[in-house]
């Protein structure tokens, strides 16, 4: 007990010079960066050196920008069909390779291996490949917007499949097996174990995998650029240009590079694209970690009452 | 390979010259250059490196990597010790950078200038930055190819008679061992070859019936018929069809052409490294010359080549007068100096200043000759593009649907016309 204080003591004396470094390059990094990045979005700018302080401006010209209404809607219906479309296989093929059997190393490397290759890398592999597939029924992949949506839900599950898969196994794996082996004992069929006793204790490994899917949804810009770069591109009949495969973080993107006059606007829609993500992510969180709580309160009454 | 250390070393630097300042900074004055252009870097550093011998005065260059001048040079501006001259792109550029450019009116330099050289001007009349090199652009011809197809140079002198030979040739492609044209592909590695370079030829002929001098807010696409003509012929007189334009690269282009598969290329004056050099196609200056791209326009008998510049020099305004001297200086030197004269006419080929050395670039030398005869020059006028890359982009869309079949021309024209005027609103923050 007293060794424990007295060690207790010294990391609160030192603690602040360890963290020092870290927080140091934290607030370079990152704090002075972003309080920049919100100063600018008030300002008018061509470098940041030069900024003028211009009140409101960017953020009314930034939402009455059609273009960024439609790619928040393309964005928040890519991020919820893409965590879908990731998670769901994700945690079928863990479920699978959390098996012992031969070979299941192999398999979970390979699946795992897309994951490492940088997203502009893929974009330009995969378009050729979609290209190269669609060639055969005289298409292609920027013919039409559905294609180039799907083509990114495809490029994007394949890449992050194999991240989620390794999360979900290592979920499988924090079962309780004492849990697993009552449902045996008890006669739960096989999907009666999946959903009541596997999928409650693994809240916590769906939490991050949802979480990281719907961020990595939303702020997608690397394969949006090097698969679509947002075309096909419509003009409407009253002369609007529409970028239909274009998502939020590319509209910001191309917003600020349209000229000076419009980079506080891509500013300024950066922050509140940063609004957008922070508050979606908070309250997936929010949910979740509700849902984390309840579960393990039925788990103890159901324990009690077995021991009763 | 050693390109890309090079490179490699010119970033290295740009990093160590933000952290360090400008180390090489003295009395004498600084002189820091971004240059623009990647494969000249080699030579911009020679020479540097030599007018710092003679005079002690510091140059630094640092070259951006390909396709990232603008970044570049916004975070480098943004530096204490800012690059005291750089590249202005054109009147897009002009428009973020003009606060940042030395009036060069009364500068030495213009004294150099030939009469028609390119410049970038203020609103205000200023000359804000001067043009440092022709580029020319147009079809390349393989001469040894076209003859081997029993035609000639001489029986081409308007769009009629090209479309005849071209014809011609792809319809006997199979015998001939090569065909018309080359891909026009729409990747974008290409695409910038047909939604600028050739946008450029109907736009060129409405400005000029309308004297347009400055960028109009809208267009009314009344030579775009000139504009299907070309890519029509290109489409169908290629091994390449329609339909698969889309992914065909810029780099397939080239290919068929080096290697002899095809007698047209639309391209311009700086692929002649790349056909020439000993490690590429090694084709030989001789079976090659650059033709104008004919559309069917009136009286385009009388057409040159499509010769401009996107490569203008300005000085830094905001940097320390003594930095602004010797950079001035060193201009002066490179653009009147044996060495300098060499460097630019290796590097840049024909170059605006009145005693620049001859070229052995053959476009650019086929762009001088036909504007000695008196032919037109047509303006790169896609310079006028509003918010070029959406614009183009725009457009591209539309001609792969109309090159595959699923689109009309009208989408194309439309593409053109109303995307033009949309894209001006959107440029000048014309808010509805």
């Amino acid at each position: 007990m007293v060794k424990n204080s007295g060690i207790r003591r010294a990391i609160r004396l030192w603690a602040p010079l360890f963290i020092l470094p870290a927080f140091v390059c934290f607030v370079i990094s990152f704090v002075i960066p972003f309080g920049q990045g919100i100063y600018l979005s008030f300002c008018e700018f061509n470098i940041p050196k030069d900024a003028a302080w211009s009140g409101m401006d960017n953020y009314t010209a930034a939402f009455a920008d059609p273009s960024f209404g439609r790619a928040m809607l393309n964005t928040f219906l890519f991020a919820v069909v893409s965590v879908i479309v990731i998670n769901v296989p994700a945690f079928f093929i863990a479920y699978f390779l959390s098996g012992k059997f031969k070979g299941v190393n192999l398999f979970r490397t390979a699946f795992f291996v897309p994951n490492l290759i940088g997203g502009v890398v893929l974009g330009y592999i995969w378009s050729m490949i979609f290209d190269g597939i669609l060639r055969y029924f005289g298409t292609y992949l920027i013919a039409s917007p559905v294609y180039g949506f799907w083509g990114l839900v495809i490029l994007v599950a394949w890449q992050q499949i194999g991240y989620m898969m390794i999360i979900y196994i290592a979920g499988f794996q924090s079962v309780p097996t004492d849990m697993l082996e009552a449902a045996d004992i008890d006669g739960a069929t096989r999907s009666q174990t999946l959903f009541r006793v596997i999928l409650p204790n693994m809240i916590s490994s769906i939490s991050v995998c949802v979480f990281l899917s719907l961020t990595n949804g939303f702020k997608l810009f690397d394969q949006n650029l090097s698969l679509t770069g947002g075309a096909p591109i419509k003009t409407l009949e009253n002369g609007m240009q529409v970028n239909t495969t274009e998502l939020l973080a590319l509209n910001i993107y191309n917003t600020y590079g349209i000229n000076r006059h419009w980079h506080g606007t891509a500013q300024a829609k950066a922050v509140i694209f940063f609004l957008i993500v922070g508050g979606v992510s908070l309250l997936q969180q929010y949910l979740t970690n509700r849902e984390r709580k309840i579960k393990p309160a039925k788990h103890t009454d159901a324990k009690e009452g077995k021991q009763k | 390979m050693l390109k890309r250390k090079l490179l490699f070393a010119a970033a290295a630097a740009a990093v160590l010259l933000s952290w360090t300042g400008c180390a090489g900074e003295s009395g004498n004055g600084y002189v820091y250059y971004l240059n623009f252009k990647p494969e000249a870097d080699e030579a911009w550093q020679e020479i540097a490196e030599e007018y710092t011998k003679l005079t002690g005065v510091e140059v630094d260059v640092v070259t951006a990597a390909s396709g990232s001048y603008a970044d570049t040079l916004s975070s480098q501006m943004n530096k204490n010790h800012a690059p005291t001259l750089f590249v202005c792109g054109g009147v897009q550029a002009l428009d973020n950078w003009h606060d940042y450019c030395l009036d060069l009116r009364d500068s030495p330099l213009t004294e150099h200038l030939e009469e028609d050289a390119p410049c970038l001007y203020g609103e205000d009349g200023s000359l804000c930055a001067v043009g440092y090199c022709y580029e020319a652009y147009g079809l390349i011809v393989n001469k040894s190819l076209l003859e081997k197809s029993g035609h000639s140079l001489e029986e081409i002198h308007d769009f009629a008679s090209l479309k005849a030979a071209a014809e011609d040739i792809h319809s006997r492609s199979a015998e001939l061992g090569f065909d018309a044209f080359t891909s026009a592909g729409l990747d974008s590695s290409s695409s910038w070859r047909f939604s600028g370079h050739l946008a450029a030829l109907p736009l060129f002929y409405e400005f000029r019936e309308n004297a347009a001098t400055t960028q109009p807010a809208e267009i009314s696409g009344s030579f775009l018929d000139l504009y299907k003509n070309v890519w029509d012929m290109y489409i169908n007189n290629s091994s390449v069809a329609g339909g698969e334009l889309s992914a065909a690269t810029g780099g397939m282009a080239e290919e068929e052409f080096g290697s002899g598969r095809a007698v047209f290329f639309q391209n311009g004056s700086w692929e002649y490294t790349a056909l020439t050099a000993e490690d590429k196609f090694a084709m030989s200056p001789d079976e090659l010359t650059m033709i104008p791209i004919y559309c069917g326009a009136e009286g385009e008998d009388n057409a040159g080549l499509c010769c401009g510049t996107e490569n203008y020099w300005a000085v830094n305004s905001r940097a320390e007068q003594r930095n602004i001297d010797a950079t001035m200086d060193f201009l002066e030197w490179v653009v009147t100096s044996e060495s300098g004269k060499k460097m630019m006419a290796d590097s840049f080929g024909v170059t605006p200043f009145k005693d620049h050395l001859p070229s052995e670039n053959v476009f650019l030398n086929d762009a001088e000759r036909m504007k000695s005869e008196g032919k037109y020059n047509i303006d790169w006028s896609f310079s006028f593009t509003p918010n070029t890359e959406s614009w183009r982009a725009g457009v591209v869309s539309a001609l792969m649907e109309y090159s595959e079949g699923s689109g009309s021309w009208e989408n194309v024209s439309t593409a053109f016309v109303d995307g033009w005027k949309y894209q001006y609103k959107l440029e000048h923050r014309i808010l509805d």
